[in-house]
């Protein structure tokens, strides 16, 4: 695989039990994307992002990231793409009975020899990094919704990943939160060369985020439409895709 | 509403193999169940249209909408024409909603099993949990290996709050409840035993009997439902809050991290609240014996340490340790299988609490059985 890609997904079928959720998606994410994975409820792309995490085996098909195939990895494998991957949950996903720094520090402790001093100071970077500067010794019920996935970016990024996974970033946000949170998206993408990949409906988000993505859809089980999101709009390669991006407008 | 009324909301008629729905007044509340199954028996002796007009409509409600959607159901299912073009446009633009199909389920619901397809799935569930707790079991023993190597992640904080939390927060609950089971013990014993004369035993019946198995089973019983359940509903809640995928993809062990922490804090806590509720049965067997019975004082105490020994603590002791390790591996084990809704944390707890009794009850068979083939 070239150092290009960082995740290639071949034929790959998703699904829980006997029911099949998507079937033969092939696709591709180049080094440096903001890599949009759309499609209306149901149609899988939770499901997707838990088996590009690991979390979900995939039925079918084969799934390399950063060059390891994750079908038949073994726990080293597993743990070489776990370091250089962060996830940001939809609800952030941070352990309540640990402040800030203490979640920040945790994929710190397990991976790096680095020193408790060190880990805290890394902690409190990572914080100020995504606007949370002086809030590390507070535990996740004391902070916002915005604030707990900022928070839970920051630990997405405690290791410097080479990718980093959002699971829906704007669902639970006002407006603002939501625009602050895709410059975020865009800065770290432009300042740190991170591969980010981003489970999403919110239009907004996808047109001002994304330069590569998929379509999923629900009903055919298949991807759709591939491509620059702005250009699938300007070019839509079928109905479908056309409603979706348009909010319900029919071609 | 009486039927005369409903009578008069619909009126149906029959004429050129076209039925005829007339919907008239307040149509608000109606049940329309007999009058569809009259629809349907004119359709099926030769309708081939149906028509529904307003007569006199004044205000209506969803009774009339269901009403006009199931007639519209049955002329499909029944491939006849169907005229509605004269009644309210709001009312036509809400069946209009109804019939608009967005998306086909695209999973079967559930349906209805056989016999023998019921006994098959319980049987391959029973055996996919067996797998599943024989390998949740296997994890536990490793990460118990990690933790005598000092390989293991737990966070010291994570067992110092366990251990608070099963500690010393649990002595006033476990030293209420021990000191009623030794008084009604006691009272229970004494009534039997004032019929011989023998009611100064009453001090070896209690003694024996918080001692060896009765501490250690209400302090089982009272932890499975105090610590156990909060375990399940803990792991339970960090599962629905994706706490416990974060975990994973992080690449640190659940066992290590959530399990052995609280598996460690209840079995060091387990035989010490086993001493205390020992203790505080025989306190309230005492409190009966000497204030209510009349048995003295001295005569009492003595008697009591005379049923007091050392082989009998250490039954008692043995069973709270395996308890702590039952307690806690049912209620880590629910939070761990937990789903990922409100519905399922519930549940877990539920099962932790269930498990923990059956198994707590199960180990003390075994233990019974193992004491006396060894003379204990």
């Amino acid at each position: 695989m070239s150092e290009q890609i960082k995740i290639d997904v071949k034929d790959l079928t998703v699904g829980y039990g006997d029911y099949v959720l998507l079937h033969d998606a092939t696709y591709q994410v180049n080094s440096g994307d903001i890599f949009i994975i759309m499609g209306g409820s149901g149609c899988g792309k939770s499901s997707m992002l838990r088996v590009l995490t690991g979390l979900l085996p995939p039925k079918k098909g084969q799934v390399s990231v950063c060059g390891v195939d994750l079908t038949d990895a073994s726990d080293e494998d597993m743990q070489t793409i776990r370091r250089k991957s962060g996830i940001l949950y939809q609800s952030g996903a941070l352990f309540s009975s640990m402040t800030l720094a203490e979640n920040i520090a945790l994929p710190l402790q397990q991976y790096t020899d680095y020193s408790p001093a060190m880990i805290r100071d890394l902690a409190k970077l990572k914080l100020a990094l995504v606007g949370l500067k002086g809030f590390d010794d507070f535990y996740p019920s004391e902070i916002s919704g915005g604030m707990k996935k900022r928070a839970g970016l920051a630990r997405a990024l405690a290791l410097d990943p080479d990718i980093v996974y959002f699971d829906e970033p704007s669902a639970g946000l006002d407006p603002i939160s939501s625009r602050n949170l895709d410059d975020l998206i865009v800065e770290l993408n432009r300042s740190l060369g991170t591969t980010i990949v981003v489970v999403t409906h919110e239009l907004a988000s996808i047109f001002a985020i994304g330069n590569n993505s998929i379509f999923l859809d629900a009903a055919s089980k298949t991807i759709l439409a591939r491509g620059d999101p702005k250009e699938l709009l300007k070019n839509p390669p079928n109905e479908e895709v056309y409603e979706f991006l348009t909010r319900g407008e029919k071609k | 509403m009486s039927i005369n009324q409903q009578i008069k909301n619909v009126q149906i008629g029959f004429k050129n193999n076209r039925v005829q729905i007339a919907v008239c007044g307040a149509f608000v509340n109606v049940n329309c169940e007999q009058h569809l199954q009259a629809v349907q028996e004119l359709l099926s002796g030769g309708g081939r249209a149906i028509s529904i007009v307003p007569e006199k409509l004044q205000r209506w409600d969803s009774s009339l909408l269901s009403f006009v959607y199931e007639v519209s159901l049955l002329a499909q299912s029944q491939h006849v024409e169907l005229d509605i073009s004269q009644l309210p446009d709001n009312l036509k633009e809400l069946i209009n909603l109804a019939n608009a199909v967005d998306r086909k389920p695209t999973q079967q619901g559930s349906s209805r099993l056989g016999f023998l397809e019921k006994i098959c799935k319980k049987t391959i569930g029973f055996l996919k949990s067996t797998g599943s707790v024989l390998g949740f079991l296997k994890e536990v023993i490793c990460s118990i290996g990690r933790f005598i190597s000092f390989r293991s992640v737990m966070r010291r904080i994570d067992f110092y709050a366990a251990l608070e939390d099963c500690g010393p927060k649990a002595l006033a609950i476990v030293s209420l409840i021990s000191f009623l089971v030794g008084l009604i013990l006691a009272f229970v014993g004494a009534v039997q035993l004032q019929t011989f004369g023998a009611q100064i035993y009453v001090a070896s019946l209690v003694t024996i009997g918080m001692c060896r198995i009765m501490g250690a089973i209400m302090v089982g019983i009272i932890m499975a439902g105090r610590t156990g359940s909060s375990y399940a509903a803990t792991i339970g809640t960090m599962q629905v809050n994706e706490e416990l995928d974060a975990l994973q993809t992080m690449g640190l062990s659940k066992t290590d991290f959530l399990v052995l922490p609280r598996m460690l804090a209840l079995i060091l806590a387990m035989p010490i609240l086993t001493m205390l509720s020992d203790v505080m049965g025989m306190i309230g067997g005492a409190f009966v014996g000497i204030m209510l019975i009349g048995v003295p004082y001295q005569e009492y105490w003595k008697y009591a340490f005379e049923a007091f020994t050392l082989k009998n603590f250490l039954v008692g002791i043995f069973h709270g340790f395996c308890f702590g390790f039952i307690i806690s591996l049912c209620g880590c084990y629910s939070g761990l299988t937990c789903g990922r809704n409100a519905d399922s944390v519930g549940l877990a707890t539920t099962k932790s609490v269930v498990c923990a009794i059956v198994w707590m009850i199960v180990m003390t068979g075994i233990i019974t059985v193992i004491c006396q083939e060894l003379g204990l």
